[in-house]
């Protein structure tokens, strides 16, 4: 087995050293070719993760820690286990798929498209691998830049108002993260993230702390009602920025209710609880009704992740095993499906120049193998079991039931809603007579090989995840079951939490003067 | 005579003293451009900054050996170098901004760099004053040569109205000040700061003259750092004068008068803290919220940058009112990467203006990305940097400022403090939006003076700014341990 030194800052900056060279080569041939190497080489080396792991091993693997601003406990901090391990690989899987679709697709100013494209990726990884919350921040924040002028530049018609509406709404929703993470800081003396999962808080500072990253992450995943900016981003991004956006910038917010929200603060979240879980059940009710009412396709995916992230944070919410594990997987499985509907809708549109869903039908008869590719994305997403999507999402309605059956019931809908609106979508493209001259055969030409192999991978891990979930809930278990036992623990251990208790105490000065 | 007896430790204001030798020479090469031909006027800017590059030298050499001087009138603490430092880079990098610019303005640039230099000195002694007649005696100094720098360009009516109101104003705020200092001084007998702080703590202080003092103190310094509601100059100031001269004075400015602000609270009022803390947080509040407001809806550039630094203001005002080491800290942080930034955005600024014009429209920028694409990325890191997006320098300056609230037990200022960087965010944004993502118009800037002295100016405060986000430690490894000093004393 191959050990190799600072793997995971390799794996997070080398597609940012990509986007430097990118900028620097001469000539879009090059620039392309070399986007997509870097984004290549990171999956491939991200691999050595899966194949270094530590299976059993409950804590955070291949740490690697550097003093960043040791004068006020400032870390440099990178670890990953069983929860984020699969984000990981999830990322620098998506992206070189995206990066290749854009090679294909994308005609203006591509070195800087490709440069805003990898370092996104390292501001993503960052995310899911930082062990230190004000570097965390840095990246979760820093994300933001890149994905605001992939979606100003490169998107649709009202791209400037989604581009300015998505930095400003998540810009300002994590603004009150930065005072919870001081807060959080000065009662515990410690940013590391391991470490605040076993400190004690004070009720109110749990309080406070979990409102502030709760409303952050919310946005950013989005929970109803924050989540009216997706849909404009969605539809105005780029193909390839939809598939990042949806694939893996949506899991900031869960992973980061999973990793930061709920261990800091165990016992407020416990207590708000059943607020995020029905706000969690509204989307993914809405969610759903919106999404069979949609025109576009684009929108129609849009709306149907806020329904899907809804079960996502309603197992992270329920908490226990199968519910968290469900999520985990959840997230995973969403970022493949969503991340290849994305890839078809974009692959179709660039045939067609729209997305509405009345200028297609009949597709079948001249597309064969884009609308077979597209059938098994949709059911994938609809959660057919023998596909990824049943298996989270049976495991998290467990884990639901358990919580409070209501919760489930109520979700259960979302199941039926949800196979309604994407077998809709299906059959007004796919079904019945050619309507449209313009989608007649030979008129609009069926997918590339090239293209084909680009959603081919996505496909092939449906049906791996489908049939074989243990390959992954092997490696996120140990670590979700070491999570739990020690929140159990906290919230034992801690101060009674009577009712709202908002009132913080005067002055927190640490003890080390 | 014996000057340790008396106390004149000269080292301790070598910093200073360079300026005012820098001014002096700049001044005497000047006398022999008369007759309308420039001989020595292209060297002049160097010379100038070679001035500056040996106070900042000086200053470093001091950090770590706090001297007083003049029998304790003065200081060279790590408080005063650090403030000194920031001085220094906003008039080294407004000086590199001006070699092309200023000759545009004002063809007599040699007295323009010797009252620039000797402005900054000035500024430089408030930072290290510890004594009211010493603060007062470096107020007037810089106010007087900003008052005839912000009129420089004679023949713009714009520029005029800006000198008159800053020089009507600035009269009536520095009237302010006197009077509280006169008030403190009959409250305490004391002028110097330590005096004044062993005299309140002991009892002795006549309370009833000595918070009206601290009142009309507290008005002069919210005049010269443009706290809301004393901050009516500041748009038409930072509109009509010479841009380059705006952007030295948005940040020195600034500097030199929270230093001095910092040490009269910190060292002569601590026990006050209750009471002017809660003044200083509504005045914080006020100045954030009104200064991003407005903001909000300028077409101007100038003014938009006007009203971003009374919001920055606002900011930095924080760190005061939590009265701590920390806070003073964080502070001096802020006003560092504010330097770099501020002064950055108002370089692309000069770059921008067309000849005659004393300011740029927002709309100016469209399509700035397409033209100039170098000049668009450094203008959008300074905003970005402004807005606190990490990983830029802006972003830990806010983190430290508002950690030092937490820290003090002021968690509802730090977040009304976000929710503000939120609000300006979005019109650092607008910037960003018509520099990219519109079309070039007829009136895009064709950006007609190109000056390799602006664009090292300009590199060297993007590189801060991004450097400063990335390693904040280097500045702090620097003054290490020394902001605990000013408190001490």
């Amino acid at each position: 087995m191959i050990t190799v030194p600072y793997l995971l800052s390799i794996i997070t900056f080398l597609p940012l050293v990509g986007a430097v060279l990118v900028v620097l080569v001469p000539g879009d041939a090059v620039k392309k070719w070399l986007a997509f190497l870097f984004s290549l080489a990171t999956f491939a080396i991200s691999l050595l993760l899966w194949t270094g792991w530590q299976n059993g091993a409950p804590g955070m693997q291949f740490v690697e820690t550097a003093p960043w601003f040791p004068q006020i406990g400032v870390y440099y901090t990178l670890g990953v286990d069983g929860i984020s391990l699969f984000l990981v690989l999830l990322t620098t899987l998506l992206m070189p798929i995206a990066v290749y679709f854009s090679m294909l697709y994308v005609k203006k100013s591509i070195g800087a498209y490709m440069a805003l494209m990898l370092a996104l990726e390292t501001a993503m990884l960052g995310v899911f691998l930082s062990l230190d919350l004000v570097l965390f921040f840095v990246f979760f924040e820093a994300s933001l830049i890149p994905m605001y002028f992939l979606i100003g530049e490169w998107g649709g018609q009202n791209r400037i108002y989604a581009a300015v509406k998505f930095f400003v709404y998540t810009f300002a929703g994590s603004a009150l993260m930065v005072v919870a993470i001081l807060l959080v800081y000065f009662s515990t003396g410690t940013f590391n993230i391991v470490e605040l999962q076993f400190a004690q808080i004070a009720p109110a500072v749990q309080m406070w702390g979990f409102i502030a990253f709760a409303l952050a992450f919310a946005i950013k995943t989005p929970l109803f009602p924050f989540h009216t900016w997706l849909p404009d981003a969605h539809v105005q991004a780029p193909t390839a920025g939809s598939i990042i956006l949806a694939g893996v910038l949506l899991k900031m917010g869960t992973y980061g209710y999973l990793r930061l929200a709920r261990p800091i603060f165990p016992q407020a979240a416990v207590q708000m609880g059943p607020i995020v879980a029905t706000l969690a059940v509204i989307g993914i009710i809405y969610g759903a009704l919106v999404a069979v009412k949609q025109q576009d396709i684009k929108s129609l995916v849009a709306y149907s992740s806020v329904a899907h992230l809804g079960y996502v944070m309603l197992g992270l919410v329920a908490f226990n095993m199968i519910g968290i594990s469900g999520s985990v997987l959840q997230m995973v499985n969403h970022g493949l499906s969503t991340g290849a509907l994305f890839l078809m809708v974009g692959l179709l549109y660039e045939r067609r120049h729209t997305r509405m869903l009345d200028d297609f039908g009949g597709l079948w008869k001249s597309v064969p193998l884009f609308c077979g590719l597209f059938l098994v994305v949709a059911l994938s997403s609809a959660g057919l079991p023998g596909l990824n999507g049943f298996v989270g999402e049976f495991a998290i309605m467990q884990g639901a039931f358990i919580y409070a059956p209501i919760f489930a019931v109520v979700a259960a809908f979302g199941v039926i809603l949800a196979a309604w609106y994407l077998l809709t979508a299906f059959r007004k493209m796919s079904q019945g007579e050619i309507t449209n001259e313009e989608n007649a055969r030979g008129q609009l030409k069926d997918l590339r090989l090239s293209e084909v192999l680009m959603v081919l991978p996505l496909v092939v891990l449906f049906f791996v995840i489908g049939i074989f979930p243990n390959l992954l809930f092997d490696k996120i278990n140990p670590s979700v079951e070491a999570y739990m036992a020690q929140q159990s623990v906290r919230i034992e251990q801690g101060a009674p939490m009577t009712g709202l208790s908002l009132q913080l105490p005067d002055g927190l000065a640490l003890s080390n003067e | 005579m014996n000057n340790a007896a008396l106390n004149l430790d000269v080292n301790a204001l070598l910093p200073e003293l360079s300026m005012v030798v820098a001014a002096v020479v700049v001044m005497f090469l000047d006398v022999f451009n008369r007759g309308g031909r420039s001989v020595t006027r292209p060297v002049l800017p160097w010379v100038a900054l070679l001035g500056v590059l040996a106070a900042a030298g000086a200053s470093v050499w001091l950090l770590g050996q706090p001297v007083s001087t003049f029998q304790d009138m003065a200081i060279a603490d790590l408080f005063a170098e650090g403030i000194d430092l920031v001085i220094l880079v906003a008039t080294g990098l407004s000086i590199l901004l001006s070699v092309k610019y200023i000759p545009t303005v004002n063809p007599q640039t040699g007295e323009i760099y010797a009252l620039l230099l000797l402005v900054a000195s000035a500024m430089m002694v408030m930072g290290s004053a510890i004594d009211l007649i010493v603060v007062f005696l470096a107020l007037e100094t810089f106010s007087l040569g900003l008052y005839i720098l912000s009129g420089v360009n004679r023949g713009n009516a714009l520029s005029s109205e800006a000198a008159m109101k800053y020089f009507l104003l600035g009269a009536f705020a520095s009237g302010f000040f006197v009077y509280g200092a006169a008030l403190i001084y009959g409250a305490t007998g004391a002028t110097q700061f330590s005096q004044i702080g062993m005299q309140v703590m002991s009892g002795q202080a006549d309370l009833n003259l000595l918070y009206p003092g601290i009142a009309l103190l507290l008005v002069g310094f919210g005049f010269k750092v443009s706290l809301v509601p004393f901050h009516m100059w500041t748009p038409d100031v930072y509109q009509g004068a010479p841009t380059t001269i705006t952007a030295f004075m948005s940040v020195a400015t600034k500097a030199a008068a929270f230093a001095a602000f910092y040490r009269i609270f910190l060292v002569a009022l601590p026990a006050q803290q209750p009471v002017w803390g809660w003044a200083l947080a509504i005045l914080a509040v006020l100045t954030m919220t009104l200064g991003n407001l407005a903001a909000l809806r300028q077409t101007s550039l100038k003014r938009l940058l006007a009203y971003s630094s009374i919001a920055h203001a606002g900011y930095i005002l924080i760190g005061l009112t939590t009265g701590t080491p920390a806070g003073a800290d964080a502070a001096l942080f802020y006003l560092l990467t504010y330097a770099f930034m501020n002064i950055g955005a108002f370089g692309i600024v000069t770059l921008l203006e067309q000849p005659g014009q004393m300011d740029v429209d927002i709309s100016a920028v469209r399509g700035l990305g397409k033209r100039r694409p170098l000049l668009a990325f450094t203008f959008s890191v300074f905003l970005f940097s402004l807005a606190g997006v990490p990983p830029l320098a802006g972003f830990f300056a806010k983190f430290f400022i508002f950690g030092a609230a937490v820290q003090g037990g002021w968690s509802w200022l730090a977040a009304i403090g976000m929710l503000n960087s939120a609000i300006g965010a979005y019109y650092y944004l607008r910037i960003v939006v018509d520099m990219y993502f519109a079309e070039p118009t007829e009136e895009t800037a064709i950006a007609s003076k190109r000056s390799y002295a602006a664009a090292f100016g300009l590199a060297i405060a993007v590189v801060f700014t991004i450097g400063l986000g990335i390693f904040p430690n280097l500045w702090t490894a620097l003054l290490e341990g020394g902001l605990n000093q000013i408190a001490m004393r």
